[in-house]
C-alpha cells in the first residue's frame, strides 16, 4: 500500500469507515445492554463477558470441531441464547423484585464468575481468533476501506435488522415490549412476564455473542478482551437513551467514530480513547440524561 | 349459577389487612357493581381475583378454583381485567395495545372478527390505530383499555373505576357502551366503581364496601332507595 498519496479526505473517510465498524460492535453490546435494561431497569455489568465466553465457544467451534467461521457463528449464537436464558432462570430469577442494587451486584457476581470459567478452561494466554474477512483493504476512490471492517459492519447490520425485525413484525417480539415496558399491565392480559424476561436475557446473550465474534478477529482472543469494549457499549447506550434499542445503535457508532478520530487525530489518541469514553458518559449524563434517543415518560390522566 | 364467587376472601399489603373476608358472587350474563369510597378494599377484590395479589379464602370462576393463581394464568382462563389507571401500553399504538389484547389467542379468524366486533362500539379507533397511545385522551385510553380487554373474548369483565378522572359526558359514554356489550354478547361484568348513581343504573345488583368489608348487597334499585347508601354515595 503506498502510503504518501493520501490526502487529509481520504485518511478522514478511512478513519470514519473503520469507526463505524468498531461503532457497530460497541453497538452490538449497547443494544444487549439495553434489552436487559429495559427489562428490568438494571446494567448488566457481565454483558462484556458473557459476549467473551460467547467467542471463546465459537474459537473452539473452529479449532476443535473444525466448523467453518459462519457455522461456528450461526451455532454461538444459539448456545449463547440459551446461555442467556439459563443464567436468567438459575441467577436472576431467585432475586426477581429484588432492589436494583441487588441485581447489580448479581451481575457483578457474573462478570467475576464468567471471567474466571474462560481463565480457567481456556487460559490467560492471547488467542488469535482469525474472522472469515480478508485482511485486504478495497480501493474506492483514493480511499482505502479494510474488507474487515466492511465485513463486520454487513454482519451486524443483517443481525441487527433481524432483532428489529423481530421487535416489529412479531407476536413475541410486541409481547417482550410490553412485557419489559408495562409487565403488570402485560400480566393482565396473559404474558407470563418472567418467561419473556429469560427470552430478553438469551436474546442479549446472542447479540452480545455477535459483537465478541466481530470484534474478537481485531483485538486478540482473552478473557479481558471485551471490557473496554464494555465500557464504549455503555457510553454508546447512554449517548443513545438507556431505554432506546434504536438510540443504542446510533449511539455505538457515533462512539466508535469518535474514538476513532480521537484515536487518529490527537497525539497519543490511542491512549485516550478510555477517557474520552467516560468524557462522554458524564457529558450525557450531565447535559441530556435521556440520550438522544430516550423520551422523557409523558403521562395524561 | 354464579360465574365468579369470592367466600371469605382476605389479602393484606404487608403489615395492613385490605380486605376482611369478601364474600360475593356474579352470575353470568350480569352486570354486578362494587361500590365503596377510596380505600374501601374495592381495587384489592379485583387484584385478589386476578391473582395479583396473595389471598385466603376462595375464589371460583367457571367452577374451578382460582385463588392466588398467578395472573397470566387467571387471564387465560377467561377474566379481562382492566386494571385501575388503565394500564394502558402507552409507548405501543393503539392498534398493538389490541393485538396485546388477543395475545393468548390464536384464532386469527375470531381475532379479525372480534377486532371488527371491537371497532362498531369504538369507532374512532379505526382513525387512530396506528397512534401512540400516550397520545389519547383519558376517555380514550379507557375505552381502548375496555376494547382491548374485549379483545381476548373474555367470560367475565373485571373493570376497575372507568369514571376515573373523566368528564360527566364521557364516563356516560363509556357506561353506555359497557351495558350495550352486556345486552349485546351476554357479557359478565363485575365493576368496581365510586360513581354510585352511574354505576346503580347499569348493574342488576350491587355491593357496597367499607373498610374492607362488604356492609351492604342487594338488587341496584333497593340499594338505590337505601338511606345510608344515598346519603354517602349518591349525595341527596
Amino acid at each position: 500500500m503506498e502510503l504518501a498519496a493520501v490526502s487529509f479526505g481520504q485518511s478522514l473517510a478511512q478513519q470514519v469507515v473503520s469507526g463505524i465498524a468498531s461503532g457497530a460492535v460497541y453497538a452490538s453490546l449497547a443494544l444487549a445492554l439495553v434489552l436487559i435494561y429495559r427489562a428490568m431497569d438494571v446494567a448488566n455489568f457481565a454483558q462484556g463477558e458473557m459476549a467473551m465466553f460467547a467467542t471463546f465457544v465459537a474459537y473452539t467451534l473452529i479449532t476443535q470441531f473444525h466448523l467453518s467461521f459462519f457455522a461456528a457463528f450461526a451455532l454461538t449464537v444459539v448456545i449463547a441464547f440459551a446461555g442467556g436464558f439459563a443464567i436468567e432462570r438459575v441467577m436472576i430469577r431467585p432475586f426477581e423484585g429484588s432492589s436494583v442494587l441487588t441485581l447489580v451486584i448479581v451481575t457483578l457476581g457474573l462478570f467475576s464468575i464468567i471471567n474466571g470459567l474462560a481463565g480457567l478452561i481456556w487460559g490467560y494466554v492471547f488467542k488469535t481468533f482469525s474472522g472469515p474477512f480478508s485482511t485486504n483493504s478495497i480501493q474506492f476512490s483514493g480511499v482505502y476501506l479494510g474488507i474487515q471492517d466492511l465485513g463486520v459492519i454487513a454482519v451486524t447490520l443483517v443481525v441487527l435488522s433481524l432483532v428489529f425485525a423481530l421487535f416489529r413484525f412479531t407476536k413475541l417480539g410486541l409481547a417482550m415490549r410490553a412485557a419489559a415496558l408495562y409487565p403488570e399491565s402485560s400480566r393482565l392480559l396473559g404474558v407470563r412476564t418472567s418467561r419473556m424476561l429469560a427470552l430478553g436475557w438469551g436474546l442479549s446473550a446472542s447479540v452480545g455473542a455477535v459483537s465478541g465474534m466481530m470484534i474478537a478477529p481485531i483485538v486478540y482472543l482473552d478473557p479481558n478482551m471485551m471490557q473496554s469494549v464494555l465500557l464504549f457499549a455503555f457510553a454508546a447506550a447512554v449517548l443513545g437513551g438507556i431505554e432506546s434499542p434504536l438510540g443504542a445503535v446510533v449511539g455505538g457508532v457515533m462512539v466508535g467514530v469518535l474514538l476513532a478520530l480521537v484515536g487518529t487525530y490527537i497525539p497519543g489518541g490511542q491512549n485516550l480513547r478510555t477517557p474520552f469514553a467516560l468524557l462522554v458518559i458524564v457529558a450525557v449524563l450531565l447535559f441530556r440524561p435521556a440520550g438522544l434517543f430516550g423520551r422523557i415518560e409523558a403521562k395524561r390522566v | 349459577m354464579a360465574l365468579l364467587e369470592l367466600a371469605d376472601v382476605e389479602a393484606s399489603y404487608g403489615p395492613i389487612k385490605a380486605l376482611h373476608g369478601v364474600s360475593a358472587y356474579v352470575d353470568k350474563g350480569s352486570i354486578v357493581a362494587l361500590l365503596g369510597a377510596n380505600g374501601a378494599g374495592k381495587t384489592t377484590t379485583l387484584r385478589a381475583i386476578s391473582g395479583a395479589v396473595k389471598t385466603t379464602g376462595r375464589i371460583t370462576f367457571d367452577g374451578r378454583d382460582i385463588t392466588n393463581n398467578r395472573p397470566a394464568e387467571v387471564t387465560r382462563l377467561g377474566i379481562g381485567h382492566v386494571p385501575e389507571g388503565r394500564g394502558t401500553l402507552a409507548q405501543l399504538t393503539v392498534s398493538e395495545n389490541l393485538r396485546m389484547g388477543a395475545y393468548i389467542r390464536s384464532d386469527r379468524n375470531g381475532v379479525k372478527q372480534d377486532l371488527d366486533r371491537v371497532m362498531g362500539y369504538f369507532p374512532w379507533i379505526k382513525d387512530r390505530r396506528n397512534q401512540v397511545a400516550a397520545l389519547l385522551s383519558g376517555g380514550e385510553q379507557q375505552m381502548l383499555a375496555i376494547a382491548r380487554a374485549l379483545m381476548l373474548r373474555p367470560k367475565v369483565l373485571l373493570l376497575d373505576e372507568p369514571s376515573l378522572g373523566l368528564a360527566p359526558i364521557v364516563v356516560r359514554e363509556i357506561f353506555r357502551i359497557v351495558e350495550a356489550i352486556n345486552r349485546e354478547q351476554n357479557l359478565t361484568v363485575f365493576i368496581v366503581e365510586q360513581n354510585a348513581s352511574l354505576a346503580l343504573q347499569v348493574a342488576q345488583r350491587a355491593y357496597v364496601m367499607e373498610v374492607g368489608r362488604i356492609v351492604l348487597e342487594g338488587p341496584s334499585e333497593q340499594l338505590a332507595r337505601d338511606e345510608s347508601v344515598r346519603k354517602s354515595y349518591l349525595g341527596y
